[in-house]
């Protein structure tokens, strides 16, 4: 067995280690060390990546010294160590990005802290992609609730901590229906490892015994996830959380931790359940109708925001509404869709959370509308990165936006009667988005009143190179997709096999 | 219906611990209370936990500890549910203690447990201008 | 001693009031600036939220009862309780409770599940608790605030009561004694890494509640609170990574199990139990201590 096939363990590993170190060392170190852990994932992910990519395969690494029914085990395809990259890239850009306002946020005695719960983070996403067992999945699930909670209330000031006992009322729903689900699964196949759970749930679903209760665990297992990745009208939650937070947390909490629900939702659907009982127990048409819901009524939402953040999380909302869309079509250029969704929205969102959080310091850290007039003029780089990032979320062409969107259309023609709500929902989003990212484009860059009080702020480079990268990102993704697409399209077949 | 209802007296076990599910369930929803919203959540896992743990028994069984006295009489129970309430219960402790953190926290803050005034505070300061 | 046999002699005649001293005092007011001054009534507020939301609590409530009642009807269409031939008792189950020895090494099969067929599992599990620690001290953790938070710094002095503290002083030594017995012999019996660290640390916050929040930081230092925990997680981290690695690369590994029924014996189980005792151990007792008083 190639040394590479080992990394996805040793990337959690190292992320646990890292966890234990920060606690304990000052808290310098503890800085260091999470861009060196996640310096170092991004490496390991990709390495593991390329692996499978040459290979064409995905595997399944036995952890321990029992085979699969009996001991735990992690899977490595092609969506899992992507996923993995994405994440881990994301996470690298936000903490660099959101450096200088964890300084201020944070208190001195706490930062430490704050390092060991972005690592532990880390790990519960990558394990969340690599799971093979649907009680491990559970686990770090509720790890990742924990640390993104202790992400979100570690800001002083504020009322995070009224967005966290909101954010932590949802998730705890979330997590309980979810592990209902898995007693239900568990209690109708005696099983826990995803492939076998598949052969013994196809085998069920095929000889008709207990099929009821089969529903419900389905059901039961995507609401849980469902309400965690925070899908429409389970929302509630997600403005508060993700606009309360510190920057980099906003970016973490809302580019990659309801992606990584998402992720494990779309594992338990295609490696756990088998897409055909998955689709036969009539649940994809839930999700698609909550999604398109989510589109348009989170979209509406935004457009009534009066703080820059809220409005950022409100879309958050809507472009999470996109991925379940994309999941609850049910075919597979719909997954390969809502993957596209979900790699747009990671590389998108943490990008305007960055630049709308300069802009507002530049604005004596006034979130309102009025105060962000002509803010553009006063931080130029956030400036030019907000722009991209609202005319990339309202779906431009040679802007990543377009491509999902793209996608979506084009396999709603090949749906029945999904085709013409998809098709509707698609360009309400889009006239929506118009309204408000474009708006707030504008707004920034006209002129500035002869009154303003406000002084033009001198960029650092720290706060603006992890914006520029990701909007590199943003760019390569919309005017070169091919790749990307085929190998998510690659990544969809394997995932079904 | 009659079997569906006489399976339900059969499975009483899990009768119960979905009713206690429910009642925690309610609570976590729908109680002003953040304190009660916590006790809630611990009736909750409760429930759940019982449910697992149902599943795991079999009539007759003992508890899985392998002695050599025992090994010639009945069968064990299954033991996967046991380590799969155990891992539960940690976790469940972990969130417990979380949440008990942020009442305090918000009561030292804001001198109130109601979540409706909490919420309306949040969605007042909306309004204004920094957060 | 005449002190504390004349409280004991009250406390006989029923004229020492125990629940008096129970009551917590005034809480302090904090400070003018850092007070929050509500801007609405809340008998108003409540109406003015149930109102507005009518209609949406309305609808959950609803959504309830049916997602009870389909839980329900779920349950009953499950597999029967107690049923033998359950799906749930499969080649699995059999291997766990028929081969469980022999491969582990560990009588108590449940320990032999959780620290070594999908040990996996509970390294995810004792992190939890590791997160959950590291997030209570986000919270509740007083730092260097400048305004440091009102605590309910006053508390029953147990200590004065002569009947509790002579208890303690004989009850805490065989707390921790049963503590480690459950502990260390976790893969022989029913116990093991999770309660017995419970019952541990039940001993440290007994200490702690008895002699009091000063001494006992006084005498269990924080920084051996923290290196524990952490020598302890890191240990767990780093032995099963030797076992996972050599497991899916099918290498030889040095861990046997040894002769089952032995206190020495099981291989990892051992050492991991005692690790994760002294992990929640210490993540119990840190709870206490920062919910007293907002440090170690």
């Amino acid at each position: 067995m190639s040394i590479v096939q080992s990394f996805p363990l040793f990337s959690i590993v190292l992320g646990l280690l890292c966890a234990i170190g920060c606690f304990v060392v000052p808290k310098q170190w503890g800085r260091r060390m999470t861009l060196l852990l996640l310096l170092a994932s991004c490496v390991m992910q990709g390495w593991v990546l390329r692996f499978c990519y040459v290979n064409q395969t995905s595997y399944a690494y036995m952890m321990g010294h029992y085979p699969a029914p009996w001991g735990n085990e992690i899977m490595a395809g092609l969506l899992e160590p992507g996923m993995g990259l994405l994440f881990s890239v994301v996470m690298l850009l936000s903490v660099i990005g959101g450096g200088r306002h964890i300084g201020h946020d944070v208190a001195d005695g706490k930062q430490h802290l704050y390092w060991v719960t972005v690592d532990l983070t880390l790990v519960s996403l990558l394990a969340m992609c690599y799971t093979n067992d649907i009680f491990t999945g559970y686990v770090f699930i509720e790890i990742c609730t924990i640390a993104s909670c202790g992400l979100l209330a570690v800001r002083e000031g504020g009322r995070s901590l009224i967005a966290s006992v909101r954010y932590m009322v949802f998730a705890l729903i979330g997590s309980s229906l979810f592990l209902i689900g898995v007693v239900f699964t568990y209690a109708i196949t005696g099983q826990l490892l995803f492939p076998q759970l598949r052969q013994a749930v196809a085998a069920l679903w095929a000889a008709g015994t207990y099929r009821f209760a089969m529903t419900v665990a389905i059901g039961l297992m995507t609401a849980g996830l469902a309400v965690k990745s925070g899908c429409f009208p389970f929302h509630g939650w997600l403005p508060d959380a993700h606009s309360q937070a510190t920057t980099a947390s906003s970016c973490i909490l809302s580019g990659v931790i309801v992606k990584g629900y998402a992720v494990l939702l779309i594992k338990i659907i295609y490696r756990a359940i088998g897409a055909e009982v998955f689709m036969a127990s009539g649940a994809q048409h839930v999700l698609l109708l909550l999604g398109i819901g989510g589109m348009v009524a989170c979209s509406i939402d935004a457009i009534f925001a009066k703080r820059l953040k809220v409005m950022i999380a409100f879309s958050s909302a809507a472009q999470i509404g996109y991925i379940f869309m994309g999941i609850g079509m049910g075919t597979a250029a719909g997954l390969t869709a809502a993957v596209l969704q979900i790699v747009n929205h990671a590389v998108t969102k943490p990008m305007l959370f960055l630049s709308g959080s300069q802009l507002s310091d530049a604005s004596h850290g006034r979130m309102d509308f009025p105060s962000l007039r002509g803010a553009g003029h006063r931080n130029v780089p956030a400036g030019i990165l907000f722009t991209i990032g609202a005319v990339s979320m309202v779906g431009v062409p040679l802007l990543a936006g377009f491509i999902p969107k793209l996608y979506f259309a084009r396999e709603a023609f090949a749906l029945g009667w999904q085709r013409w709500p998809v098709l509707l929902a698609l360009a309400v989003s889009t006239v929506l988005n118009v309204l408000y990212f474009l708006y707030t484009a504008v707004l920034i860059w006209l002129p500035q009143e002869a009154d303003c009080r406000f002084t033009a702020v001198k960029p650092h480079w720290d706060e603006f190179l992890p914006g520029f990268v990701l909007a590199g990102l943003n760019v390569a993704m919309g005017i070169h997709p091919g790749p990307l697409v085929a190998l998510i399209d690659k990544a969809v077949a394997l995932l079904g096999r | 219906m009659a079997a569906m209802f006489d399976h339900l007296l059969h499975n009483y076990e899990e009768a119960a611990a979905i009713a206690l599910l429910s009642i925690g369930f309610c609570m976590l929803l729908f109680d002003r209370n953040l304190l009660k919203k916590v006790i809630g959540l611990d009736i909750m896992d409760s429930g759940v936990f019982l449910l697992l743990a149902d599943r795991g028994f079999i009539a007759g069984g003992k508890a899985p500890i392998m002695a050599e006295a025992a090994a010639e009489a009945g069968r064990y129970v299954n033991p996967i549910p046991a380590g799969l309430v155990l891992t539960g219960i940690v976790v469940s402790v972990s969130v417990s203690a979380l949440m008990l953190a942020l009442t305090v926290r918000v009561y030292q803050t804001y001198r109130t447990l109601d979540v409706d005034h909490l919420y309306m505070l949040m969605s007042h300061r909306r309004k204004g201008g920094r957060a | 001693m005449a002190n504390s046999d004349s409280a004991f002699r009250r406390w006989l005649r029923g004229e020492v009031d125990l629940s008096a001293e129970l009551r917590t005092a005034e809480m302090p007011v904090p400070p003018e600036e850092a007070r929050y001054h509500p801007r609405h009534h809340t008998a108003m507020i409540h109406m003015i939220f149930r109102q507005s939301h009518r209609f949406y609590v309305a609808l959950v409530a609803v959504l309830c009862v049916v997602l009870f009642t389909v839980l329900l009807l779920a349950a009953a269409n499950l597999p029967a309780y107690g049923d033998s031939e359950a799906p749930t008792n499969n080649e699995v189950t059999e291997r766990y409770v028929n081969r469980g020895v022999e491969e582990t090494g560990a009588v108590n099969a449940v320990a032999g599940l959780i620290l070594d067929y999908r040990a996996f599992d509970t390294l995810g599990e004792s992190f939890v608790l590791f997160t959950a620690l590291c997030a209570v001290t986000i919270l509740m953790s007083r730092g260097r605030r400048k305004h440091p938070l009102p605590m309910e710094t006053d508390y029953a002095d147990y200590y004065a009561d002569p009947i509790v503290h002579t208890m303690c002083k004989v009850i805490i030594p065989v707390i921790l004694v049963f503590g480690v017995y459950v502990l260390v012999n976790g893969h022989l019996s029913p116990g093991g890494g999770f309660s017995g660290g419970a019952i541990l640390s039940s001993a440290l916050i007994i200490y702690a509640m008895v002699w009091g929040d000063e001494r006992a930081h006084g005498t269990i230092r924080e920084r051996a609170i923290r290196r524990t925990a952490a020598l302890a997680l890191g240990f767990y981290v780093v032995s099963k990574t030797y076992s996972f690695y050599t497991g899916a690369n099918g290498l030889h590994s040095v861990i046997s199990p040894g002769v089952p029924g032995r206190i020495f014996s099981a291989g990892l189980i051992l050492p991991l139990n005692v690790a994760v005792g002294l992990v929640v151990c210490c993540t119990m007792y840190s709870f206490y201590m920062f919910f007293r008083r907002g440090e170690l």
